[in-house]
């Protein structure tokens, strides 16, 4: 249908008529060209002009105002009802309901979609279509050619701006998340009157990026009075720590209680060094440990009673008891499955196993196994051997077998910076951490190579001190000279026990043991054949008296010695050089002698080095 | 009668073995049929209806002629398996079954 709208207006209403004519043309204006404004201009020839075949375009800016914006999210709590149903109206939504469901593409959907849902769904039930199988199957291990592996994961540095050592470390007891780490400076005399005192617990899972943003982040600080050397936490009471300060005080913390030390001992009953090592012991009420320092001491303690040790043991190793004879003690070994026995480092070099059990003072030290030659920085039983501990010591670390106390049983090649600390893996039987004063870390698998480490990582270039591995054998911490903790994170290969790997160290071990018992026992045989030749020795020495000589006169023999060979080598030098040089065109064969030379001439001089020195050490040994 | 068939298919798929809800929904987000609470239903039906348009369009966008027939969503306690409707220029029914898998009975 049109829509019209008819609108009239009578003709006389409109006005009149336009009624045109024609007219000729009028000239209105007329200008005429001026040449004398000709004068005005300047002719420009050639005129250059550019012609350019493109859209003009022209260029506007425009700046509003920043807009906020926000980024919210709707919570939908109910379906989107047309207008006229009210959601709220049970009888309204029902027949809505009931009107779709009348729908008949509801009704055509609905089946379709419902076969195909039901094919689903037997298609779920018939089979599990994620079965994992071989499950019970262990992986074989694809990375026997992956190369073993660490990865920094976080480094916590030392808030100060004075930089202490750590050096001591330890891993909380459920779950491993925090770390414990003990700063003081420990070398002599060097620590000014500001350096700060404080240890602090590190959370481990604190993002790389909010500690470089805020470095001093430690999750908890611990202020006690004097540096703390070491740090323990107990093993049975997460809260609880001990740590052994710098002027031979013990103290004790809470972490739920703050800060300060909840009880510290008394002075006059503390060592008089600094205390090297604490460790928690196994007992009912769980507070009880002990604690060993330089000072020859290794007393015990109960954190109920501070004032003053339970029990005293002097490391004499004469049995007198004698203070001044005792090896100073700088590391402590305990292991729960053994409550009775335990072991003390010394900073002579010396390991003494001793049993807490024993009725007097001097049965209390059994025995001592000596083969380092400088203190004895770590001493850990193997996990899965206990007869077997680990010593870390000097340049080497070496493992020892209880039996035999002439040497050890197996040792690495000497490093040549000083290792500062070890430990065994708690996973793996053969595999052991040490740290160096390079800042080095290795890693050591015996089983599968004994010259190198299996993994050397530089960790920093400032030496470790201290080294922690977390119970579960991935995680470890090293602390380093300038405070600066590294949490490093093993790779696979390196935390999982191998098939066999336990029946084989174990044989590993007790071959080695079986050597040096044969060893020991050839040595002793020989011993005694000097013995009795030396007897006889004696009764026809005592006819030509020969002077002894002095052991100073030995030492200038050896000096005298010494520098002749020295200077003969050098004398032979210098004539193959004045050969060599004569002889223009065998030069290049000159040069290769006098490099074999030169290897033949310092082989000599290191072999005669070697022989003065052990004559050296042997005449004093002698002393 | 066709309504009825529509209430023996429903009934059958709920009696499935491991079939924990049913859920019927049309273009509007509004649940017809469900088995399931309303604050459950409306959740699922919210959230999933942006998935499968999601997920419709990905299909669409790799391959034209193609198109979204099934979608199945496995987590580690159930699986969401939604059956969307034929898309016309409106969005029309979506049909959604969660079943649980690995039942602890």
């Amino acid at each position: 249908m049109e829509i019209v709208y008819v609108y009239t207006k009578k003709r006389s209403e409109f006005g009149r008529q336009c009624n045109f004519s024609d007219r000729s043309a009028e000239l209105h204006v007329d200008i005429l060209p001026d040449p004398s404004q000709m004068d005005n201009y300047i002719e420009r020839n050639p005129c250059d002009t550019p012609t350019q075949c493109a859209q003009e375009m022209s260029e506007h800016e425009v700046n509003t105002e920043c807009f906020q914006t926000e980024t919210r999210g709707i919570n939908h709590v109910e379906g989107g009802w047309p207008k006229d149903v009210n959601p709220q109206e049970m009888e309204q939504t029902i027949r809505y309901r009931k009107k779709v469901e009348k729908d008949e593409n509801y009704v055509n959907t609905v089946l379709q979609l419902g076969s195909l849902m039901e094919h689903c769904i037997k298609q779920n039930n018939a089979i599990d279509i994620y079965q994992q199988y071989f499950e019970e199957e262990e992986e074989v291990s694809v990375g026997d050619e992956v190369q073993p592996s660490a990865k920094t994961i976080n480094v916590f540095r030392d808030p100060n701006e004075i930089k202490r050592t750590a050096t001591g470390l330890s891993w909380h007891p459920d779950g491993a998340k925090k770390l414990a780490v003990a700063y003081s400076s420990l070398e002599f005399q060097r620590a000014t009157k500001d350096m700060c005192f404080d240890s602090y617990i590190w959370d481990i899972d604190t993002p790389y990026i909010i500690l470089t943003e805020n470095p001093d982040k430690p999750e908890m600080t611990l202020k006690p009075v004097s540096p703390l050397v070491c740090l323990e936490y107990n093993p049975k009471d997460s809260h609880v720590l001990i740590g052994g300060c710098y002027n031979g005080q013990i103290a004790y913390w809470d972490t739920r209680k703050g800060s300060q030390p909840v009880e510290m001992s008394s002075i006059e009953h503390s060592h008089r060094d600094p205390v090297y090592k604490v460790i928690w012991l196994q007992s009912k009420t769980g507070t009880d440990y002990f604690s060993a320092s330089t000072d020859g001491q290794v007393l015990w303690w109960d954190i109920r009673k501070m004032s003053e040790p339970t029990e005293k043991l002097i490391l004499d190793t004469s049995k007198k008891g004698n203070l001044d004879n005792a090896l100073g003690a700088i590391s402590l070994e305990f292991e729960t499955t053994m409550p009775t026995k335990f072991m003390v480092g010394t900073e002579q070099g010396q390991v003494v196993s001793c049993n807490r059990k024993a009725k007097t003072p001097a049965e209390k030290i059994v025995c001592t196994y000596s083969g380092h030659h400088g203190p004895i920085y770590a001493l850990q039983r193997n996990p899965f051997f206990p007869k077997n501990f680990l010593t870390v010591a000097d340049w080497t670390a070496r493992i020892w077998s209880e039996e035999i106390k002439e040497s050890s049983i197996m040792w690495t090649k000497y490093h040549m910076a000083y290792l500062t600390d070890g430990c065994w893996s708690p996973v793996r039987p053969a595999v052991f951490f040490t740290t160096r004063m390079d800042g080095t870390l290795d890693v050591w698998d015996f089983l599968f190579k004994q010259n190198d480490p299996t993994l050397s990582l530089k960790v920093c270039d400032e030496s470790l001190y201290s080294l922690r591995v977390q119970d579960n054998g991935r995680f470890l911490a090293c602390g380093s000279q300038l405070g600066t903790t590294t949490l490093l994170e093993i790779s696979p290969e390196l935390c999982t026990l191998q098939r066999n790997e336990k029946a084989l160290a174990s044989a590993m071990f007790e071959r080695e043991t079986k050597r040096e018992k044969i060893l020991e026992a050839r040595h002793r045989e020989m011993r005694l054949k000097e013995r009795s030749r030396s007897e006889q020795g004696k009764e026809e020495e005592a006819k030509d008296e020969d002077t002894e000589e002095s052991s100073e006169d030995l030492v200038v023999r050896a000096e005298k010695e010494f520098f002749e060979v020295v200077e003969f080598e050098l004398k032979k030098r210098e004539r193959e050089e004045e050969k060599s040089q004569s002889k223009a065109d065998k030069v290049r064969v000159g040069y290769r002698e006098k490099d074999k030379l030169i290897k033949h001439s310092t082989g000599n001089i290191a072999l005669q080095k070697c022989v003065v020195y052990s004559l050296i050490t042997g005449i004093v040994n002698y002393q | 009668s066709s309504q009825s068939e529509v209430e023996e298919t429903l009934k059958r798929i709920q009696s499935h073995k491991g079939v924990i809800g049913t859920i019927v929904v049309n273009a509007e987000g509004i649940p017809i049929r469900t088995t399931l609470d309303n604050s459950t239903t409306v959740q699922y039906a919210g959230l999933l209806h942006q998935l499968t348009m999601k997920a419709r369009s990905t299909v669409r966008d790799i391959d034209p002629q193609n198109d979204l027939t099934f979608l199945r969503i496995r987590s580690k306690k159930h699986e969401i398996m939604v059956a969307p409707g034929k898309f016309a220029l409106l969005l029309s029914l979506l049909f959604f079954v969660i079943y649980l898998l690995n039942p602890d009975i």
